[in-house]
């Protein structure tokens, strides 16, 4: 089911050091939620993302855990304080073990 | 067939029942994952806001937002879906602000409830009613 999965994430290039900034992110996916049923009256295996984390420089910044009642293409907007310059790492978790990544770099002027 | 006024009253009563009987039955899962969160400890109020729209034409996504400084984690309950958990946010140390939104699959008009586990441990929780014109679940 996971297929065309392409995360999106909208994050400054640069702050200042202790700056808040937000985060924006997309994820293309089905989320199909497992209450659905086909055309025959079969019903449609669940097929989620059932986690998402945001790391800098390896850091917690949020932790979701998300069950199917998340919309279709799971979208995340949060803070995350900036210490020092580094690198934001976004990942989905698909329940079928799939792992979705993304890094965004973040410069401190 | 005539109806004496016991009759009529007894019926009356019995629609009443029927009417608020399937709300408690959500009710009850709902009362169970927030005992599961909290631990069964007391949940307070305020200190913690839920932002949703009061109408949702489209209930496949409806935008929320959490907002609770001061909180470790929030979880998301939508008590008329068939299964009412929607989402745990848990803050690590970097998070800027203890808020969150995103967008959520709605069965039907029903409560949203938020609640927020606070760093000193105490919770609190913020309840939003949504009106929802086409429900999400495609059941």
């Amino acid at each position: 089911m996971a297929e065309n999965v392409k995360p999106r994430v909208k994050a400054p290039k640069s702050a200042s050091a202790g700056e808040v900034v937000t985060i924006k992110t997309l994820i293309s996916h089905e989320m199909e939620s497992g209450q659905r049923k086909d055309k025959d009256g079969n019903r449609i295996p669940r097929s989620i993302i059932n986690r998402f984390t945001a790391e800098y420089n390896g850091k917690m910044v949020i932790d979701v855990t998300m069950e199917p009642a998340i919309s279709t293409n799971p979208y995340f907007e949060f803070d995350a304080t900036i210490p020092e310059a580094g690198e934001f790492k976004f990942t989905w978790y698909d329940d079928d073990g799939s792992v979705y990544e993304d890094t965004k770099a973040v410069t401190v002027a | 067939m005539q109806f004496t006024r016991r009759d009529t009253l007894a019926l009356g009563l019995g629609a009443a029942a029927m009417t608020v009987l399937p709300f408690r039955a959500y009710a009850s899962a709902t009362d169970d994952l927030i005992a599961e969160f909290t631990g069964g400890a007391e949940v307070g109020e305020g200190g913690l806001t839920l932002t949703a729209p009061e109408i949702a034409e489209n209930g496949n996504t409806v935008p929320i937002a959490v907002d609770a400084p001061g909180a470790s984690a929030i979880m998301v309950l939508a008590t008329g879906n068939p299964t009412p958990p929607v989402a745990t946010f848990n803050f690590g140390e970097l998070a800027g602000s203890q808020a969150a939104s995103t967008r959520i699959r709605l069965a039907g008009t029903q409560d949203l409830v938020a609640i927020a586990k606070m760093s000193d441990g105490t919770f609190v929780r913020d309840t939003k009613t949504v009106k929802v014109t086409i429900g999400g679940c495609g059941g």
